[in-house]
């Protein structure tokens, strides 16, 4: 069974961020796993702001499975509550797997105008990319089989936990 | 008029067509007012525009003419990126003797995703969603005097946006309820939504006797219906609906239930007026009271965008 340690992995992102924030860059996060990043990064990296420091983006408008699975119910909407144009803007998820839920938040960012720069920056790359979308930094790299979902919490201390859900068929193999 | 299953959902209880309120859940109803509030922060945007419906046709059909409701339905479906096709269908087939059946017939084989119906014939938005493709869907834009769904629902956004919390509150419906589907979809909206208090106000003539049964407080003097409310939907004295003399005068009715300041001040002191529009000034509202600051007229049609992109949206991406 796979043990994946959000808080440790959370202590690399944060050293992991540092180097890419170029000057003024802000930090994105991507809802909701990606926001809670977002906010603790703001706050243990000393970033101006506070608050209003750093956005929070969600893919709803623009997922490519909207056709398939309708809308998605219960999202927050993006909130970004400064000008993108011309920022240099970080990107943060909790799980980077396809890339399509980057690709639509790409979309959803430059509707609010033209940014400088985005980067990604992830806690986990769990492979399996359908698209040419990659993370400048991960705090770990892991193999899932498509049968398995990796998903983050955050508990009511604020501390962050991984779970995997769905059999794994290596260990049915094993 | 339903069959057992309500047409507007599908076996899984998603919402396929709007026809009307009654029969849906307050999730479903809450849903709806959750999406509008994202796609309201739409129109700060660099660009107001989402992709979801890109691709999809949306045909205006307006059998009974209304230039606002047609226009607000126009710019949400163009915000979803929707192509969007306004037939002028008074002056079109119809008036050439095609059936109603046979014009939907005809703008399917046009690769239609949607209709927009509004039709002088109560149930001719059901009887469109009974024979369209699975994959189409259909919004009731009004339809007789039965129900105009979307109008109840950015009612009900305009309410939640000022008040917050439906359960606390009274609300009265004023004017001519008899002619209305507004009224009765946000009747509808209203008790599934858990207000404690609806009150409809109007002269006898105007207010039907059954509304008692619907948990409706029937009131014939002004000051008895608004004395206290949180929230006055005025509502347009629809002369073109009217036959025989249901009223003595216009005059007659605004010195009864026109909505004055001296009426309005009966009400709670940050009391909303809401009113469908057009407005008649003089009719049933004052003009102070129109342009005042308990008027949230204006904002109502700036939330009906936002609630018509989330019906289509919604509808749009779930499967018959």
């Amino acid at each position: 069974m796979l043990q994946l340690d959000a808080e440790s992995l959370y202590a690399q992102l944060l050293a992991g961020v540092r180097p890419l924030l170029k000057s003024g860059a802000v930090l994105v996060g991507v809802w909701s796993g990606g926001a809670w990043l977002a906010e603790r990064l703001q706050r243990d990296l000393g970033l101006p702001g506070g608050e209003k420091g750093y956005g929070v983006i969600s893919s709803t408008l623009h997922r490519d499975d909207f056709g398939a699975r309708g809308l998605a119910s219960g999202t927050d909407p993006t909130r970004l509550p400064f000008a993108t144009e011309g920022q240099h803007i970080v990107l943060l998820d909790d799980v980077l797997y396809t890339g399509r839920t980057i690709r639509a938040v790409i979309n959803e960012l430059f509707d609010f105008g033209r940014p400088a720069s985005v980067t990604l920056a992830v806690l986990v790359d769990r492979g399996g990319r359908e698209l040419p979308v990659s993370a400048a930094f991960s705090a770990a790299k892991i193999a899932l089989p498509a049968t398995q979902k990796l998903s983050l919490d955050r508990q009511a201390d604020g501390r962050l936990r991984f779970s995997v859900t769905g059999a794994d068929p290596r260990a049915a193999a094993a | 008029m339903l069959s057992r299953r309500n047409p507007q959902l599908n076996r899984h209880g998603e919402l396929i067509h709007l026809l009307s309120i009654e029969g849906l859940p307050k999730s479903v109803l809450t849903q709806i007012l959750d999406t509008a509030g994202t796609f309201l922060s739409v129109n700060d945007r660099e660009v107001k525009k989402v992709p979801l419906l890109r691709g999809k046709s949306v045909f205006n059909l307006f059998f009974e003419n209304s230039t606002r409701t047609r226009t607000t339905f126009e710019i949400a479906a163009k915000r979803l990126s929707a192509d969007v096709i306004n037939l002028d269908i008074a002056k079109s087939s119809t008036a050439k003797g095609e059936s109603l059946l046979d014009t939907i017939a005809n703008l399917s084989a046009m690769h239609a995703d949607m209709f927009i119906v509004r039709h002088a014939e109560s149930g001719a938005p059901y009887l469109i969603a009974q024979h369209v493709a699975p994959h189409v869907h259909v919004v009731n834009a009004g339809d007789g005097r039965h129900a105009h769904p979307t109008q109840g629902l950015l009612d009900m956004y305009t309410i939640r946006h000022f008040k917050k919390d439906f359960t606390q509150l009274t609300v009265a419906i004023v004017g001519d309820i008899v002619h209305s589907r507004v009224a009765r979809s946000d009747i509808h909206a209203l008790t599934t939504l858990g207000v404690p208090e609806i009150r409809a106000v109007g002269p006898k003539t105007l207010v039907p006797g059954d509304l008692a049964g619907m948990g409706v407080r029937v009131c014939h003097s002004m000051e008895e219906g608004i004395k206290d409310a949180d929230v006055v939907i005025m509502l347009r004295l629809q002369n073109e609906r009217m036959s025989g003399a249901m009223l003595p005068s216009a005059g007659e009715f605004y010195k009864s239930y026109g909505l004055t300041p001296e009426k309005l001040a009966l009400a709670k002191p940050d009391c909303i007026v809401m009113h469908p529009g057009p407005i008649n000034r003089g009719v049933e509202i004052d003009s102070s009271v129109a342009d005042g600051a308990h008027s949230v007229i204006l904002p109502q049609v700036t939330f009906g965008i936002a609630v018509r992109m989330a019906v289509m949206s919604t509808i749009a991406g779930n499967q018959a």
